[in-house]
Parts: structure tokens; C-alpha cells; sequence
């Protein structure tokens, strides 16, 4: 595959001028993703109202292609009931390894930019990464085990 | 943004003959991405030439069986060709006997090696060991599995901002309880060449052994044992154009002698009963089992071809290939090179502005351009140095200037992309 068509203008400009970058005061769930192959990692805070994801923000040091897929993936989930969002992260990371068949119906939409990554192995990790840490943070999977324990941020997880 | 010019390269009226020896090297006539391969990643591993992959196709077409064992011709072969082999890497760091080189699976294997055949014996409760902040985790994470187990202590070596040595910190670390000091002949990550000789000598005034990570050494100069004084030398066959699976440990005979095996099994042996099992002499101690014998024939025959041009040879126009591509890359706005020490090899590490490595080495594949990115398996040198990651070229002998315009140039265009 091209790689090249892989840095479409899209992701570089989702590089760029990342959205929803940032942090929030009142997040309900929180994970951290590693990637311990290059030392990347990724905070993803989210504000659940019921079963609906209210807000969500991310911050962290990547490469392009992950942070591209953490801000599209921001502006994708934001207002959509949790369960569609897990849809979404199913199909994402089927469609990274190259399980899913982009022809057949699907919710991915302009998500598919990230479906070159396919023909890249050691980028696959990079473009899924944020996918991962959503489903943590969805499921309250804290890893944020160096955290101290009057964080606010355990607080809100533990009553969430 | 710098244009290169084809002009350039004329500049350069090397004696040393690249095309001729670029033509040895069958895997550099392939097509990446539809542009020719441009291979800057031999830090990671070299190429091999057609000589030693006809050396391997030779072997096990009419020399192979099991060493040291039958009577019959083909094992009387195959021995004779390992044992020819050892030979040869000893003529080829200048050890004093053949029996000093023990055929180990690498570097990593030969380090660990040591770890368990001298350290295990030698280093005790409070010991110290030094290490450098530059060594490869191959040379740091052995020792702390030691330091761990015998409550031994380890203390290391920084180095200054272009990635050098601070030998007078060094020299400070050592008093009664130092017992082994390990460092690196050349930095993988860096470039960076260690004054070992001097680091040596020093040690040896205290009474301290070294053990000297070559792995990054041995394909780019002449390495001699003897000179450096060293005590044990530690090297891998697939970054010297041999095979994977095969490298070396020289060490002095006096202490191979004196140290515990590493792996127990057969050839090892010289009588077994279940009262008592009788060491075989050095090397054969330290090989136990099987070892990979077409492996150590062909990186026999890896020395044999790099001899015949000679290290002095290589080195030197890999010299010439360093200074072109770093005052290339030092006119590049943006980029930086992390490792700018006075003396290295061929090495280049670097950073460009608002650009992830990842992303710099998959589109410089694109352009057929291969390099390594990530932290080179030196985390320490990282954090020291403050950045999370670099991307690497690294170059051998059979890279050629127009190969460091193609790079520069992808460079170029990986910048233009993320503007
Ligand atoms: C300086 C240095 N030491 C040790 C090693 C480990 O070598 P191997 O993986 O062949 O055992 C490497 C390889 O990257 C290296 O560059």
C-alpha cells in the first residue's frame, strides 16, 4: 500500500489542530493508553450523562496517525450512547487488522482514512491505540495505577 | 528547505570502490515501494553479501552433520570447517588462541554469558559493577538481574550532551568495591566511540576487568584485543554481514578458565555420572549442545570478505559518508541531530520539529529509505538526552552518496507533508 495516502490531508490536519485536546474539570471516566513499543501514551477523560457520552477530551504525546484517530474519534463518539460507541470501536480495530470488509454496510464513515493502516503492521498498534483507551475508559478501566489516591480524577472514577 | 544537488556527489573522489562492492550484495538491487532500496539501518542489522550466502548454500549442501561427534567424513567436515571458522575470528580481533573465542547465539547471549560465568562467581554483596548511560539494555539489564540476586550495586557513567563519556566521572566511580566494569566500544544509538583503550587501562590499574560491548565496533574498525587489553569482547554475526543466531565472546583464556559454564548439556562435558560431571576445556565448556554450525561457517566466511577490504578501508569511507550526511542534514531547518560526538561512527540520530519518528521512518519507506525508529533499545540514553524517541541512519559500507541525497531529500518531503 501507498503509505502516503495514509498521511491524507485529513489526518494531517486532525494532527495539527487536534479537537477536543485537552483535559476536562468534571470527567465520570478516565483511562490511560501505552503503547510500550515507542513509549507513546494517551489520556482520554470522559463525561458520561446516563448512558450517553456527554463530553470527551484527550491529551498526550503521539505520533500523527494516533493522534489523528484520537481526535477524529473525539469528534465521532461525543453525543452517542455508550453502546454505540463500543459498535464503533469493534469495527474500528476489525477494520486496522483488516477483518472488516470497508464494501459492506458499516458506521465508520470518513473513519475509513485509517483503513490503509492495514498494510502497515507496526502502525496498526498506532491508529487502535485511542480505540483501546475509549473502551477502557468506557469500562472504567483505570490504568492510571501511579495516580495518587486523593487525585480527583479517582474520586469521579470511583463514583462513577 | 535545501535542495541537493546531483552535483554535489562529484565532490567526493573515494579511492574506495562502492559499486563494485555494491554488487556483492544481492538484497540491494530490490525495489521498495517502486524506488530502489535505500538501506539505513545497519546499526540494526547489516546485509549479507553472496559469498557468505554461497558459504551457507555450500555447507549444507555438502558439508553438513552434527560436530564434534562421528567418526564418519561429514562430521570430520563440519568440524574442521567450525573450528576453521573460530579460527578466523580470532585472526580477525587478533586474540591470542583460539581457544579465547567462544561461538555464542550474539551479543545479548555472549553478555549474558558472562553475567552468570564470571559475575555470579565474582561479584558479591555490596560489589559494585559500572556501566555507561549509554550501554544498550543487553549490557544493563544482565547486570541489575546480578545486582538483584547478590545485592550487588550498580553505578553508572553519564555522558555530556553530544553523547560522550564523562571519563574523569569514571574514573571517580571506582573504589575497593568495584568488582567488573562493562561499557560499549560504540554508542548504537549515538554513534558515539568510547575510548575503551583508555577505560581499560584504568580499570586494570585498579585491578577491575571490562567487558566491552562491541557489537557496534566490530563491522565499522579494526578491532584487536590484545591492544585494547580487554577482557572479554562481546559481538554479533548479523551486524558483520554473517547470519542471525551466531556471535561471539572473546575472553581472556585465564579467566574463561576460572569461570562457572552458563549452559550445562553435551560438548560441554568431559565425563558425566550422576556423582560428578567433568568440564570440558575452553571453548568446548561453554558450548553446550548443538551449536548453529552453518551460522558460525557462514559469519567464517562474513570475516573473510570484510578482511579482504580491509576494516581500515571501511572505516575510513564511512567517514567520508558521516561528514556528507551530517553537513546535509545540519543545512535542513528543523532537524536535529541528537549524538554529536567529536569522534563516531557512521551513526545518525535525529529529530525533526513537529514530526513523530514513527511517522518519519513510514514515509521515508515510502521513498524507499530504510532507518530505525523508536529508542534504539538505549532508554536511559533517551531520557538523559530528553527525547522520547529519535529516528536512525545507520550506515555501512556499502552505502553510497547518492543514497544520503535520497534520504536527504525524503527528508525534504516528509517536512513539506507536515507543514
Ligand atoms: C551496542 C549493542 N549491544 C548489543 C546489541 C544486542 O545484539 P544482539 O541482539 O545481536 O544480541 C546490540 C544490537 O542492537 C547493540 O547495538
Amino acid at each position: 500500500m501507498n503509505s502516503k495516502s495514509l498521511y491524507q490531508e485529513v489526518i494531517l490536519d486532525h494532527n495539527k489542530k487536534p479537537r477536543n485536546y485537552g483535559t476536562l474539570d468534571n470527567a465520570t471516566h478516565h483511562a490511560v493508553g501505552h503503547n510500550p513499543l515507542c513509549g507513546d501514551h494517551l489520556d482520554i477523560e470522559l463525561h458520561l450523562d446516563g448512558e450517553r457520552i456527554d463530553q470527551i477530551a484527550f491529551h498526550g504525546e503521539s505520533c500523527a496517525i494516533c493522534k489523528a484517530s484520537a481526535s477524529m474519534m473525539t469528534t465521532v463518539v461525543k453525543g452517542k450512547a455508550r453502546a454505540d460507541a463500543e459498535t464503533l470501536i469493534q469495527e474500528f480495530r476489525d477494520m486496522a487488522v483488516g477483518k472488516l470488509d470497508i464494501e459492506s454496510p458499516h458506521h465508520l464513515g470518513r473513519l475509513t482514512v485509517f483503513a490503509g493502516v492495514r498494510d502497515l503492521p507496526t502502525r496498526v498498534k498506532c491508529a487502535i491505540l485511542p480505540w483501546h483507551t475509549l473502551h477502557a475508559a468506557l469500562n472504567s478501566v483505570n490504568i492510571t495505577s501511579t495516580e495518587a489516591e486523593d487525585d480527583p480524577m479517582h474520586a469521579a472514577i470511583g463514583d462513577a | 528547505m535545501n535542495i541537493v544537488e546531483p552535483a554535489l556527489k562529484s565532490q567526493f573522489s573515494s579511492a574506495f570502490d562502492v559499486e563494485r562492492v555494491r554488487a556483492d550484495f544481492p538484497i540491494l538491487k530490490l525495489q521498495i515501494e517502486g524506488k530502489p532500496l535505500v538501506y539505513l539501518d545497519n546499526a540494526a542489522s547489516s546485509q549479507m553479501p553472496q559469498s557468505v550466502i554461497d558459504r551457507l548454500v555450500r555447507y549444507q549442501t555438502t558439508q553438513h552433520a552434527n560436530i564434534n561427534r562421528g567418526v564418519h567424513y561429514l562430521s570430520e567436515t563440519a568440524t574442521a570447517e567450525y573450528e576453521g571458522s573460530r579460527r578466523k575470528l580470532q585472526a580477525f580481533i587478533n586474540a591470542r588462541e583460539d581457544r579465547e573465542v567462544i561461538f555464542t547465539s550474539g551479543t545479548t547471549d555472549s553478555i549474558n554469558l558472562v553475567m552468570h560465568g564470571y559475575g555470579r562467581k565474582f561479584v558479591g554483596a555490596g560489589d559494585e559493577i559500572i556501566l555507561t548511560t549509554l550501554e544498550h539494555h543487553s549490557n544493563i539489564v544482565p547486570w541489575q538481574m546480578l545486582a538483584e540476586e547478590k545485592r550487588a550495586k550498580i553505578r553508572v557513567v553519564p555522558i555530556n550532551d553530544a553523547g560522550e563519556l564523562l571519563i574523569d566521572e569514571y574514573e571517580k566511580l571506582f573504589n575497593e568495591r568495584t568488582k567488573f566494569v562493562g561499557v560499549m566500544h560504540v554508542s548504537n544509538a549515538l554513534g558515539t566511540i568510547n575510548p575503551v583503550k583508555q577505560m581499560i587501562e584504568f580499570a586494570h590499574s585498579r585491578g577491575v576487568p571490562v567487558l566491552v560491548d562491541g557489537a557496534q565496533a566490530a563491522p565499522h574498525m579494526k578491532v584487536d584485543v590484545q591492544d585494547l587489553d580487554c577482557d572479554f569482547y562481546a559481538f554479533s554475526g548479523h551486524k558483520l554481514c554473517g547470519p542471525t543466531g551466531i556471535g561471539i565472546l572473546y575472553g581472556k583464556a585465564e579467566l574463561l578458565e576460572c569461570m562457572q559454564p552458563f549452559k550445562g548439556g553435551g560438548d560441554m562435558i568431559l565425563s558425566v555420572t550422576f556423582e560428578k560431571t567433568v568440564y570440558n576445556t575452553i571453548p568446548h565448556k561453554f558450548e553446550a549442545g548443538t551449536p548453529p554450525i552453518a551460522a558460525a561457517i557462514g559469519l567464517g566466511a562474513a570475516v573473510d570478505y570484510l578482511s579482504a577490504i580491509g576494516l581500515d578501508a571501511i572505516a575510513a569511507y564511512e567517514l567520508e559518508l558521516l561528514n556528507y550526511a551530517t553537513e546535509q542534514m545540519n543545512d535542513l531547518a528543523g532537524v536535529r541531530i541528537i549524538g554529536t560526538a567529536a569522534i563516531k561512527t557512521a551513526v545518525l540520530s535525529f529529530e525533526v520539529r513537529g514530526v513523530h519518528p514513527h511517522d518519519i521512518g513510514t514515509l521515508l519507506n515510502q521513498e524507499g529509505v530504510a532507518v530505525r525508529t523508536g529508542h534504539h533499545c538505549v532508554q536511559p540514553v533517551m531520557l538523559r538526552l530528553g527525547v522520547p524517541a529519535t529516528t536512525r541512519a545507520s550506515f555501512a559500507f556499502y552505502n553510497t552518496m547518492a543514497e544520503v541525497d535520497i534520504f536527504i531529500a525524503s527528508l525534504c518531503t516528509v517536512q513539506k507533508i507536515f507543514i
